[in-house]
């Protein structure tokens, strides 16, 4: 028996005024930041929603197919996006460093965020830390949902190492920042205090010990003065990344999560889904991207290839040429190698939906070439709708 | 190919051009019985032209002659994990040792191989076949990098302070140095590959080759580029030491980088920025793996070049339908002329980007997709094709 998953209607989620926020998640290299594009542009030309894109790195072209040139934090409005619905559509690409220099100038004195902002362990932290892009994405995200100015905000979320790690990077992070070491290192500067330091003694030696061997003295400096430099904002991360957090889980998000019909993804997809049932995150439904889908596929493999086999052999016994089915011999073996193609994404897509049988699935076709212009963009929206 | 990718100094190796060689020496792609360890190391065999040469001329080259530690990058979804593994596999064959390292702690390895997830030690997770002329089989282990139990063991080896790891970990230390203080677990991660790679047990070298299923493609340069990294952040002490010889051995001709990719726009852009920035960073840009590879269209150029502009002959089509007793519905040819063009389309763009690739001057290698879905007999396949090309 087959299970067969229920519809994932695209159209009725991008028309309902309701959804405000939808967040495309899963691994690298499933047309995330595509599927993010076309959603965006779907809802304005076509449901006439005011859309902003939040994109982080997209590829070049399609980029430029938004009209994106660079890195600027700001919502551009998209050329050419409009459509019988009458909806705008703007598009940003993230610049993280530049969003984690804002949050600092925001919430410290001109001096101390100066300070801060100078800091060589700062400056690691904004521009090198593993979380800090999925950090600054899920920011960027709770400040164009307060500014308001746009009833859809469409998110692709940062290329992980692991597609949930947008998901716990603002909270380790945040728990980081507040935590319990960055306390210990303080102490000495804070408290001042012999009492208070003989208590901490034994632990506090050995972490700083162990801290400068690992890191060097002058590290450790830099960090302490980061963090007594940001002695102000404590709190206020972590109340961010709550925020955010809350956010994420309020009604009006939608997550999708995206994959292509091949092991890994649809593995991740799987993670996700559990994920996002654990965390109470609202899941849509998972988009399966580049599914081939063939229009001779009543005519199986098996027979296809023995059609061509039995026309190579006539063609080949035939004398100068004569018989010459090699157009028909290219099609049957394009034909049957399609099909074994077809039949194993299929049985990839029923072992997801075997293990999660009640989370609507919609398939998009394989596009011959990558999309890079509203054209393209605006085709696989149409797939949206026939799905 | 780049001169500076070889230094041929564990073997009297020639080098010659890459691709086309080893004819007659490609590995069968079924299951060899391992050999006990001590047989490993056979000695190189004669050339069979030549018998009576007494030199001992190596009977088969590949592109990546000493090289020690191979790192393995691509763009998300290029199945970079799977050719790590196949790479792994070509390298162990004929009787040699292989460890396959991943560090982005999503135990892929252990899906590839159809094994119980990795801890962090090394298992042997496959035996290579072996060849004709190294009859034994080879072996590949592999390990599931952890940063913290790395951290662990880098405390442990150079400060004797193991004990102190719960202590740490309760603390945050650990989560601090390994995912918070960028660079470190990067650094941590790399440096045990590259321990790895120059660790010797009694017999020399305890694995032929390293191989690293890195980070992706646009993550590359920063996790390879270790000291820049720490320099950042800490200009001296000892993890900037560990960084410094990690990088000589990263930025060493025993380490090359290769690039899987798809003839797809965005993987191919993300080789060529990678190659690029690599050069850039003074490290070693390996070969270019293709995958996925489709068979090709058996269409003549001109042919091909109509199909693609939406051009077949539906009535030639029916009647080959015809010919092969084949029953038209009314549709069928149609249908079947649709599947062509687009598949001439997606052969035209995907010349297109094999042509831009052209451009890096780097070695490729095609590996074929595998239509009914990658398992251990594809993994063997991909693994021969590697070596029927020279890449291992």
């Amino acid at each position: 028996m087959t299970a067969v998953p229920p519809p994932l209607d695209v159209d009725g989620l991008l028309r309902d005024r309701r959804t405000r926020i939808i967040v495309c998640c899963g691994s690298g290299g499933v047309g995330k930041t595509t599927t993010a594009a076309a959603l965006g542009l779907r809802a304005a030309a076509q449901h006439g929603r005011n859309v902003v894109v939040l994109t982080v790195d997209p590829a070049r072209r399609l980029a430029q197919s938004m009209g994106l040139t660079s890195l600027d934090n700001t919502p551009r409005p998209v050329p050419g996006a409009s459509g019988p619905g009458g909806g705008s559509l703007h598009a940003m690409m993230l610049d993280m460093k530049r969003t984690f220099d804002e949050i600092v100038e925001q919430h410290a004195d001109p001096d101390r965020a100066e300070q801060i902002l100078a800091n060589p362990f700062y400056q690691s932290l904004s521009s090198g830390f593993s979380g800090t892009q999925e950090y600054m994405a899920m920011e960027k995200l709770g400040q164009l949902r307060r500014s308001d100015t746009w009833d859809l905000i469409v998110v692709d979320t940062p290329p992980s190492r692991s597609a949930l790690d947008f998901l716990d990077a603002p909270q380790r992070l945040s728990r980081f920042l507040d935590g319990k070491l960055l306390r210990l290192l303080t102490a000495p500067a804070k408290v001042g205090g012999r009492a208070y330091l003989r208590v901490l003694n034994a632990g506090f030696g050995m972490v700083t010990g162990v801290l400068t061997k690992i890191l060097g003295a002058q590290v450790l400096r830099d960090v302490q003065t980061f963090v007594s430099a940001l002695d102000t904002m404590f709190g206020g991360f972590r109340e961010r990344a709550d925020y955010t957090y809350q956010l994420l889980r309020a009604p009006g998000t939608s997550f999708l999560v995206i994959a292509a019909p091949e092991p890994d993804a649809l593995r991740e997809a799987s993670y996700f889904v559990e994920r996002l049932a654990d965390e109470g995150m609202p899941l849509a439904g998972l988009v399966l991207n580049r599914v081939h889908e063939l229009p001779a596929a009543r005519l199986s493999a098996a027979r296809s290839l023995a059609a061509a086999e039995t026309l190579q052999a006539a063609d080949d016994g035939a004398q100068d040429g004569a018989g010459g089915h090699a157009l028909a011999v290219a099609a049957l073996r394009l034909h049957a190698g399609r099909m074994e193609l077809a039949a194993s994404e299929r049985r990839l897509a029923e072992h997801f939906t075997a293990a999660h049988p009640d989370i609507p699935v919609v398939r998009i076709p394989a596009q011959p070439e990558d999309v890079h212009d509203l054209d393209g963009l605006a085709a696989i929206g149409e797939s949206f709708l026939r799905a | 190919m780049p001169d500076f990718c070889y230094q041929p100094s564990d073997f009297s190796g020639r080098r010659g051009a890459p691709g086309g060689r080893g004819a007659g020496n490609s590995c069968p792609g079924g299951n060899c019985p391992g050999r006990p360890a001590g047989k490993r190391r056979l000695p190189p065999p004669q050339r069979s032209r030549a018998p009576d040469s007494l030199e001992k001329v190596r009977v088969r080259d590949t592109d990546w002659e000493g090289v020690r530690l191979h790192v393995v990058t691509g763009k998300g979804g290029t199945g970079k994990t799977t050719v790590a593994a196949a790479l792994a596999l070509a390298l162990a064959t004929g009787g040699r040792r292989v460890l396959l390292i991943e560090v982005e702690g999503r135990q892929g390895i252990a899906q590839v191989f159809d094994c119980p997830p990795l801890p962090y030690g090394e298992r042997k997770v496959a035996v290579a076949p072996g060849t004709t002329t190294r009859p034994g089989g080879g072996e590949v282990y592999a390990l599931a990098a952890d940063p913290e139990a790395a951290l662990l063991e880098y405390l442990e080896m150079f400060y004797n302070l193991r004990h102190a790891g719960t202590a740490l970990t309760r603390l945050g230390v650990v989560d601090f140095a390994t995912t918070i203080a960028p660079g470190v677990r990067d650094v941590l991660l790399t440096g045990k590959a590259v321990e790895a790679a120059r660790r010797k047990d009694a017999g020399g070298y305890r694995y032929d080759a390293v191989v690293m299923d890195a980070p992706p493609t646009g993550q590359i340069g920063r996790f390879l580029n270790v000291t820049a990294e720490i320099s950042g952040l800490a200009r001296v002490g000892p993890i900037r030491a560990h960084a410094e010889t990690v990088r000589k051995v990263i930025s060493s001709p025993a380490t090359a980088v290769h690039f899987v990719t798809l003839l797809e726009e965005m993987p191919v852009q993300e080789t060529l920025d990678g190659v690029a920035e690599l050069t850039g960073l003074g490290l070693q840009p390996g070969g270019i793996i293709i995958n996925m590879v489709q068979p090709p269209l058996s269409l003549p150029a001109d042919q091909l070049r109509a199909t693609a502009h939406g051009a077949v002959d539906t009535a030639e089509l029916a009647a080959g339908l015809k010919a092969a007793g084949i029953d038209d519905d009314g549709r069928l040819a149609a249908d079947l002329a649709t599947e062509l063009i687009t598949q001439a389309q997606t052969v035209t763009a995907a010349k297109a980007q094999r042509r831009r690739l052209a451009g890096a001057r780097q070695p490729r290698y095609d590996l074929p997709l595998i239509p009914y879905g990658m398992d251990l007999a594809g993994l063997y396949r991909l693994a021969a094709a590697l070596r029927e090309q020279g890449a291992a």
